[in-house]
This record gives structure tokens, sequence and C-alpha cells, in this order.
């Protein structure tokens, strides 16, 4: 259910009807002799549309989210809201001051010391020297740099970068914040650093934009959140729901480009005992590609192996979420198989969220020496669930209750 | 909001920090500094001493002719490295522009300002060599602000066109740079204009509005000895026809260029 806006409240940004097209040059003349026989030619174009007939309005105050894959148009939409861009058609009203970047650190020069980058920075984003001289000790203290500001920036690691680009960021006194995943960067304690800045903005009342493709941030933060999906709107959420959107969007795309996905793994190994095959089942059901398995159903995993009869066999399993990070990665340790046995791996209920999962498969001799067969990522489980009031990568199935005596 | 302003505090202080940035990259790393800034024209002067005066003896007719040929070569110059410089100073600024909203004319006045403090300092190598050689400075040196705004809009003018063509036409900077180099010969520098027998050719180089500035300034610092643009067309009205050419100029390179800028981001 999309959220309509309350029309008494006074809008930060309102996008109407926001269409924003790409001429892309057809064919790149590179050589003179093409130049020269094409002179006379009209050059031809083709046409992207990155963004289509998109309409919304951020309200003052509000944390608001704008997700969807790569190539989704997003970060489109931010360039047009910073106004670094100029829409097709349509509209785009601000009111109030906005941040000029969609990046940090931009103009960051890595020649020029910390202290000159300080200065430089500032001045783009709207400070003149005097107010960078008030501002500068808070901002080298925030990014932990004093021994380095007169440093050059290339001998800074990146991580250093990016806390001085951000700790000068957060002093932009502007009404409307635009924020593009700054959170991908820097180390945990430093991102914990830039939570608590967001929450404090946000507490500050302040209207901040934020572009990401990272559903637990959208979760924490965002009070509503755009889905965009092919350049087009899917409509504005709530983060929960916009998280569960956002997951089946994923598992469609995926249909679509599943035979693809297969072939980019790799595998290796010795070969002795080989997987055949491994054949998921959900509800009882098989699932073929591009279909999902549910929260909280059951799901079975069979395994056929080929290779040596003889020898007995240890399977590992990793499942991996988007990012890459392992989210279980249970084995057979303790159980024996051997080649001819139909191997099932059954989870009663599933506990994974909704989302795209890569499963890793690898078979290990008994004693866990010798890697017979490793299929990295060989499978991908697409998970969806019936409530879109679930948070987070698991479930727990965890229950709640009051007692009252 | 950066105001699009040119006189807004922000637009200033952005300004200044661009240039100032500019130049400490420039001399970055060199032993000497700021100092090239000095000893290049200096340097200059000396070769086309030797070159001119010693070896080839050409310009025996002007007198004091090695600061006459300086001071064209060095407003000459001036126009060259604003214009090359400003060719592609959006292109090259173009991390900024596909990520921050400032005034995109902020990138070409900048690069034009790190080229007008250039000739400020070659200016004072101008002014060193005038006393040390005596030159005849006219009273109508008060003028010469005028000439060097003039020389400023045109360049800027072109400047604007260049920068902003530039985004969509990469040919642009080779084939500025074949213009420059006739233009250079169009122009009277290296030569007296009397060597020019033609008198409609005369007439013709001097509605270019550097060679008129170039003669005109020469007039009121060096030597009145230089054939202006009031005396070939016996008219010192004339003289509004090349400035009206700046200005035309500017005007259309501020209207082409704002027409581009919204583009900017996404044509680079």
């Amino acid at each position: 259910m999309a959220i309509t806006t309350d029309p008494d409240e006074p809008a930060a940004i309102t996008v109407q009807k926001v269409s924003k097209s790409f001429r892309l040059p057809h064919e790149r003349t590179n050589s003179v002799k093409s130049v020269v026989l094409n002179f006379y030619r009209r050059r031809q174009f083709e046409t992207q549309k990155a963004l289509q007939n998109v309409s919304f309005e951020i309200k003052k105050g509000e944390f608001f989210g704008i997700v969807g894959r790569n190539g989704s148009g997003k970060s489109t939409m931010l360039k047009l809201l910073a106004g670094i861009y100029t829409p097709t058609s349509g509209a785009v009203t601000v009111h109030g001051t906005l941040t000029p970047f969609i990046e940090l650190g931009v103009g960051f020069n890595p020649e020029l010391t910390g202290r000159e980058n300080v200065f430089l920075n500032g001045a783009l984003l709207g400070f003149n020297r005097k107010e960078m001289q008030a501002l500068y000790n808070d901002i080298v203290e925030f990014a932990e740099l004093e021994r380095f500001m007169d440093q050059k920036l290339k001998n800074y690691s990146s991580g250093m970068q990016v806390r001085l680009a951000f700790s000068i960021a957060i002093r932009v006194k502007s009404d409307i914040l635009l924020i593009d995943e700054v959170l991908a960067v820097g180390d945990s304690a430093f991102q914990r650093k830039c939570y608590e800045i967001f929450m404090a903005l946000k507490n500050e009342g302040r209207t901040i934009v934020f572009v990401t493709h990272d559903m637990n941030a959208v979760e924490r933060f965002c009070d509503r959140v755009l889905v965009l999906h092919q350049g087009k709107s899917q409509g504005v959420y709530e983060p929960g729901e916009a998280s569960a959107i956002y997951d089946e969007l994923n598992v469609a795309d995926s249909e679509e480009t599943g035979a693809k996905e297969k072939s980019a793994t790799r595998r290796w190994g010795t070969g002795t005992v080989k997987l055949d095959e491994l054949t998921l089942y959900a509800q009882g059901k098989q699932l073929r590609r591009g279909m999902a398995a549910k929260t909280g159903e059951p799901l079975e995993l069979h395994f056929t192996l080929t290779g040596a009869k003889t020898k007995k066999v240890v399977i590992g399993l990793v499942f991996e979420d988007l990012f890459g990070v392992n989210i279980a990665g249970p084995n057979s340790i303790g159980h024996s198989f051997q080649r001819g046995d139909t191997i099932v791996y059954r989870i009663d209920k599933l506990s994974l969220l909704p989302g795209e999962y890569k499963i890793t498969v690898a078979i290990y001799d008994e004693q866990l020496i010798q890697e017979y067969d490793h299929c990295e990522k060989a499978y991908t489980l697409n998970v969806i669930a019936d409530s879109h009031n679930l948070y987070g990568k698991v479930h727990f199935f965890g229950a709640w209750s009051a007692s009252n005596e | 909001m950066v105001a699009h302003n040119i006189f807004s505090k922000r637009n200033r202080a952005l300004l200044r920090e661009l240039v100032v940035t500019d130049f400490k990259l420039r001399y970055q790393g060199s032993l000497l500094g700021y100092t090239w800034s000095l000893l290049r024209p200096l340097f200059f002067f000396l070769i086309l001493y030797l070159v001119f005066v010693r070896f080839l003896r050409i310009g025996t007719s002007i007198p004091h002719y090695p600061v006459y040929l300086l001071l064209g070569i060095v407003l000459w110059n001036f126009f060259a490295e604003t214009t090359s410089q400003s060719l592609g100073s959006v292109v090259n600024r173009g991390d900024l522009i596909r990520k921050i909203r400032i005034p995109r004319w902020i990138i070409v006045i900048s690069s034009s300002v790190s080229a007008l403090i250039n000739f400020l300092l070659n200016m004072l190598v101008v002014l060193v060599f005038m006393v040390w050689t005596g030159a005849d400075v006219s009273a109508t040196v008060i003028w010469l602000p005028l000439i060097l705004v003039e020389i400023y809009m045109f360049a800027l003018g072109v400047s604007l066109l260049l920068s902003a063509g530039y985004v969509k036409y990469r040919d642009l900077s080779h084939i500025w740079e074949i213009i420059l180099q006739g233009a250079f010969y169009l122009t009277p520098i290296l030569y007296p204009l009397t060597v020019i027998t033609s008198h409609t050719l005369q007439q013709f180089l001097l509605l270019n509005p550097m060679g008129q500035a170039i003669q005109d300034a020469r007039t009121m610092l060096i030597t009145k000895d230089t054939v202006t643009i009031a005396e070939v067309y016996r008219n010192a009205a004339m003289r509004v026809v090349p400035v009206l050419i700046s200005v035309v100029v500017l005007l259309l390179g501020v209207l082409y260029f704002r027409k581009q800028a919204k583009y900017f981001a996404e044509n680079i």
C-alpha cells in the first residue's frame, strides 16, 4: 500500500512527472577515416530513458530513502534533485537550501595537503575562508586526523580520506541533505559515527534524502522509501514494505538473468568425487530457476554425486547474501556419505528473510584434508515472505509474551 | 543555495580557492616556485632581444623595439593562455561538474583569472624594461585599463564559447591551436604594421580586437611611432568597432555557455 502525503504539510521537495533521457552516440567515431566518411551523415543517437514519469514528494523533516538496483535510475534521480542534471520533462521543486553535492570529497586533490583540501572542499560546499577557519578544528578533530593535516592527501588511506570528507560535509547547514551510500566505505567504528550523525540530523528535523541499496540502513533510518525499478517509480512505501518489494523485484530480475549467472560461477577441486546435481525442494515442490522459497516454510536440498564410489565425503554449504556476507554455513561433519546415496539436507523452517542468496557447495574427504569439488555460488536461492513486516536477514521464530499476575 | 551571482560572497570565496589551488598545483615541487612566473617572461625577453635586435636586426625603425615586441607578445600570450586554458577547463573539471552544483562559469572564470595573474606578473617585467630602456610613455596611458578590459572581455567571450563547445566537439582543441597560430601572424606582434604595404589589409588587420588593442597599448606605453586603428582609418571613432566586436563575442559566449551549461554534467 502506497502512502499518500498529507497535503497540508509543506513539501521539501516535489518531483512532478520527471523524465530524464540521455542521448548516447550510437557509433563512436575514433579514426580520421570514419570522421571524414561520416562527416555529412547525421550522427546517430540511442536514447536511454533513465527515468520515466516519476512523481513523489518529500516532506519537511523526513528521512526519505530512494532504493533500487544498479541501473534503476536512483543516481540519476539524486542528480536531478541536486540540480546537477536538468530533467528532460517534468519539474523538480525544492523549498529550502539543499546540499549541492552527491558524493563526499568532491574536488579532493591528491597533490594538496589535508589542510588545503579542507579549504578547497569547504569552498565548493559554499563556505568562505573565514567560516572554514572557524570550523577547521572541529573538522579535523571529528575526522581524527590531527597529525596528518600537513601531509599530502595522496598519502592518506582511503578510510582517512572518507573521514575527512564526511567531516567537512556534515558542516553544511542546509535544510535538505542528499546522501549517496556513504556508509559503504569506512571501517565499522566510523560507520557507527556516521549513524550517530544521521540520527542527530534526523532529530534536528532536517530533511534527508538517502540513496542506497542497503536495506538494513533503509529499515533503520528511513521514514518513507521510494522504490525505483528500471527507471520507473514503484511507489513510496514504509521501509519494511519497500524492502520486501525491492527483494521481490530482485527475484523477478534474476529470473530473467538466471541462466547467465550460473555460468559465471567458479569451480575447483581434485574431482575425485564431484557434485552431480543439487535440487531444491520447497514445500514439497521442486524449485526451478526463478521460483522462490518462503520464509518459515520447509526447504530441502537434494544432492547426487559422481566419481569414486569408495570414498566417504563431507558436504559443506555456504549461504551468502548479495553482498557476500556469509549468513549460514551448515556442514555434514559426523555423517558419512558416498556416491550412490541420495543426500538430503532438510530445513524445517527456513529462517532466511526475503532476498537473493547464493549457495556454495564444497565436497571434502572425511578427514577434511582434500577438497574434491568446490562449486562456488553454484546455486541461487530466492526467498520471499508473506509478511512485509520482517526486518533483518534472518527470522528467529521467536514468540512475544506478557504475563500479568 | 549557490546564487548565480558573480559577486555573491560564496562565489567569490570559491573563485579565490580555485585560483589559489591552480597556482599551488602549477608550481608544486619546483624549487623556485612562484618566481618562475617572473623568470619566464624575463628569459623570454632576453631571447627576443638576442634574436631580433642582435641577430636579425628587425624593427630598427621603431624606437625601443625589444620592449615594443615584448609588450605585444605579453598581451597576445594573455589572450592565447586564457583561451587555450579555458577551452579544456570545463571538461577537465568534469569531476566537479558531475558531482556538485556550483555555477559552471566559475570554472571558466577561474582559469581566466589564473591567466590574468600571470599576465599581471608579465606586465611587471615589461614595466621594468620600459623604465630601463626609457620608453616614451604617453599621457593617454590612463586609457590602458580600458584596453585591458577589452582584451579580457574578448578573451573571456571566446573562452566561454570554446569551453562549452569543447564538451561536445573534442576536435576543437586542435582546431583552436591552429587558429591561434594563424592569428598570431595575422596580428601585428612580431612585425611592425608598416611592413604591410596594402592599406586595406592594414585596415582589416586592425579590426581584430587583439590587433587594435596591442597597437593602442604600444602607443600609450612605448612609442607614438605605432600605427593605430585611428590612424589607419583616419578616424578615432573606428576604435569602437573592435571594442564592439569584443562585447558581441562576450555576449554570444555568455548566451551559448548558459544554454549548454545545463547539459554539461551528462555530456562530459
